[in-house]
């Protein structure tokens, strides 16, 4: 049954939080870099089943339910931010979000 | 496993103050559509209510303190100093609103229903003794924090500060969350005292560098909430474009709950490997304090400069917090009593001064207020002079304390710098004190209103409590240091 290591899973899961973290970092779009978050709360549950899955215990997956429910919640006020910022701006750049700096 | 899922009294009792909170908030939003039509006071007092009602529930939860729902709560004195400190900054920050609400014309039962649920999230925190609860109450904090931020949806700046803080804030969570797994992963728990356990006695022991890793990245993601550095760049824009009522909020509750989950976790799970995090935090606590002092000196915008002055003294708190001691937690829990009060008072002379869509934010526009509201300029020299540690005011006593619970734990080298750096800090709080007593009153000045009641009660609490414990510190040190009891 378990042809594949678990160890990989961890990887796969460290893989995919850099490519968030990466994401975060690089892109411009302002969806694009939610998105890259939204990836990085993923690789953390998959990073969650597995070592619960490794222990034989049901904590993990629970902890995964709460990450999911909390991703939601955070989805939908980050797109009404989202929607307001273009609502008064027009524009979905990073960059362009400028008026508060030093 | 526990033969039963159905709560006790006594645990249901223990949770009471979160409870009446998100009943009250959900309360509110259910009365939204029905008391639109008749003024807007009705939300404030049922916001103000619900938060008296949740001190007294914090009150009573401490009479029969002990652990709930299988220990994932955690209710002792640390606690409710918490608890009694963020419904505390709730309080404050709902008096504060009533005023600016009406004067920006924004719509009042969604904004308190917001601000309690935040406030429900913080208690939570301050009790929570596991992991997952951890996360949750941070995120229901969080997450009604972002909508507040951004509350006045109009107003682009608003908006600019609510995607700030909300794109880095959850940032910061996805980091703090693959702490949280990696720590799980190690030590096979959630709960802060079995990971102790796990980290000092198992065998063989789990790897220090994971676990550093682990412990560094659960420090980012706490890092950004109490805004020190290297996470500390959405603050000056987050406080700058978020209602004034708002910043002095999120300046003071957000913060301590922050830090009541980064003492509770640093000083018990992670105790063990103290002495890697302790160099780390070192760090953190001298360049927090230095670039939040420095960075003060050359603004102009006020709310920027507080902003950049909270990010110092989150900085001289974790001085205290580096000392890992009883009585460094003990100086931390009053510092940040005593932050809150100061620093709620001072955002509210400025969400007094400013107008509809702030407009007088300026230091520039402080010119004169002796002149035409020697009440209020009295009021926010008192809490600038506490800001700045002058005696007897609350500051001076939450900075000896830090600073000698830093010479205790042999800081010698931190304390010494985190006493220049408040000398530095000094200056530009000075400056502010010559612009208002030394200036010809400027337009600003002249055209302010006289206060509201609100405002009145609320800056007279805060100086009230400024002064107060500036004169008799003991009155919380004592319960600080009881409730610091738990380390170790």
């Amino acid at each position: 049954m378990n042809a594949v290591p678990l160890s990989w899973y961890l990887i796969l899961s460290a893989v995919l939080f850099s490519l968030g973290v990466a994401g975060f970092l690089v892109r411009r779009n302002i969806i694009t870099v939610f998105m890259s978050i939204e990836l990085m709360l993923n690789a953390v549950n998959l990073s969650f089943v597995t070592f619960s899955y490794q222990f034989k215990q049901a904590d993990g997956h629970i902890f995964t339910f709460f990450v999911m429910v909390v991703a939601a919640a955070e989805a939908a006020v980050g797109l009404a931010i989202i929607l307001a910022l273009v609502r008064t701006r027009r524009t979905l750049e990073v960059d362009e979000v400028n008026l508060l700096k030093f | 496993m526990p033969d039963s899922f159905v709560p006790s009294p006594q645990e249901i009792l223990r949770i009471l103050p979160e409870l009446v909170l998100v009943l009250a908030g959900t309360l509110i939003m259910v009365l939204t559509p029905l008391w639109r039509r008749q003024g807007d006071g009705r939300f404030g007092v049922l916001s103000l209510g619900a938060l008296a009602a949740a001190l007294v529930a914090t009150v009573a939860a401490h009479v029969h303190r002990g652990p709930a729902f299988q220990q994932m709560l955690e209710v002792d004195g640390f606690a409710t100093f918490f608890r009694l400190l963020v419904i505390g900054v709730g309080g404050l920050t709902a008096l504060l609103s009533l005023p600016y609400l009406r004067r920006e014309q924004a719509e009042p039962g969604e904004y308190h229903a917001l601000l309690l649920f935040s406030v429900a999230g913080q208690s939570l925190m301050a009790a929570a003794n596991e992991l997952i609860m951890i996360f949750i109450g941070l995120e229901i904090s969080s997450i009604a924090s972002y909508i507040l931020a951004g509350y006045l949806r109009e107003d682009r700046r608003a908006t600019e500060a609510a995607l700030k803080y909300f794109l880095l804030g959850s940032f910061a969570t996805a980091f703090l969350l693959y702490g949280v797994a990696w720590i799980y992963g190690m030590t096979g728990s959630t709960h802060l005292g079995e990971i102790q356990a796990a980290l000092t006695v198992a065998a063989p022991p789990p790897s220090e560098l994971l676990v550093a890793v682990a412990a560094a990245m659960m420090f980012a993601g706490l890092a950004f909430k109490v805004s020190v550095w290297p996470f500390q760049v959405w603050a000056p824009d987050v406080y700058q474009g978020a209602p004034s009522p708002v910043a002095g909020f999120l300046s003071a509750g957000p913060k301590a709950a922050a830090f009541a989950v980064f003492l509770r976790i640093f000083l018990t799970a992670f105790e063990p490997a103290a002495e890697r995090w302790a160099a780390f935090v070192w760090w953190s606590a001298l360049i927090s304090m230095t670039l939040g002092n420095f960075a003060a000196l050359v603004q102009s915008d006020i709310k920027r400069l507080l902003a950049y002055s909270s990010i110092a003294h989150a900085g001289y708190v974790l001085v205290a917090v580096t000392a890992h001691s009883e009585a460094g937690a003990a100086a931390a829990m009053f510092y940040l009593a005593a932050y809150a009060l100061m620093n709620v008072g001072a955002f509210a002379v400025v969400a007094h001064l400013a107008r509809k869509g702030e407009r007088y934010v300026e230091v520039e526009d402080f010119a004169g207020l002796a002149v035409t509201q020697p009440g209020a300029a009295a009021l926010f020299a008192i809490f600038l002079l506490s800001l700045i540690g002058v005696p007897p005011t609350a500051g001076f006593f939450g900075k000896f304390y830090v600073f000698k619970a830093a010479l205790d734990a042999d800081l010698v080298g931190l304390t010494v710098l985190g006493l220049l750096n408040s000398a530095v800090g000094a200056y530009y709080y000075l400056r502010i004190l010559v612009v208002m007593y030394m200036r010809e009153p400027g337009e600003a000045a002249a055209s302010a209103p006289a206060p509201t009641s609100a405002t009145r009660v609320a800056l007279w609490i805060c100086a009230f409590g400024t002064l107060l414990l500036g004169v008799w510190p003991s009155l919380i040190l004592g319960s600080a240091e009881r409730a610091a009891a738990f380390v170790r």
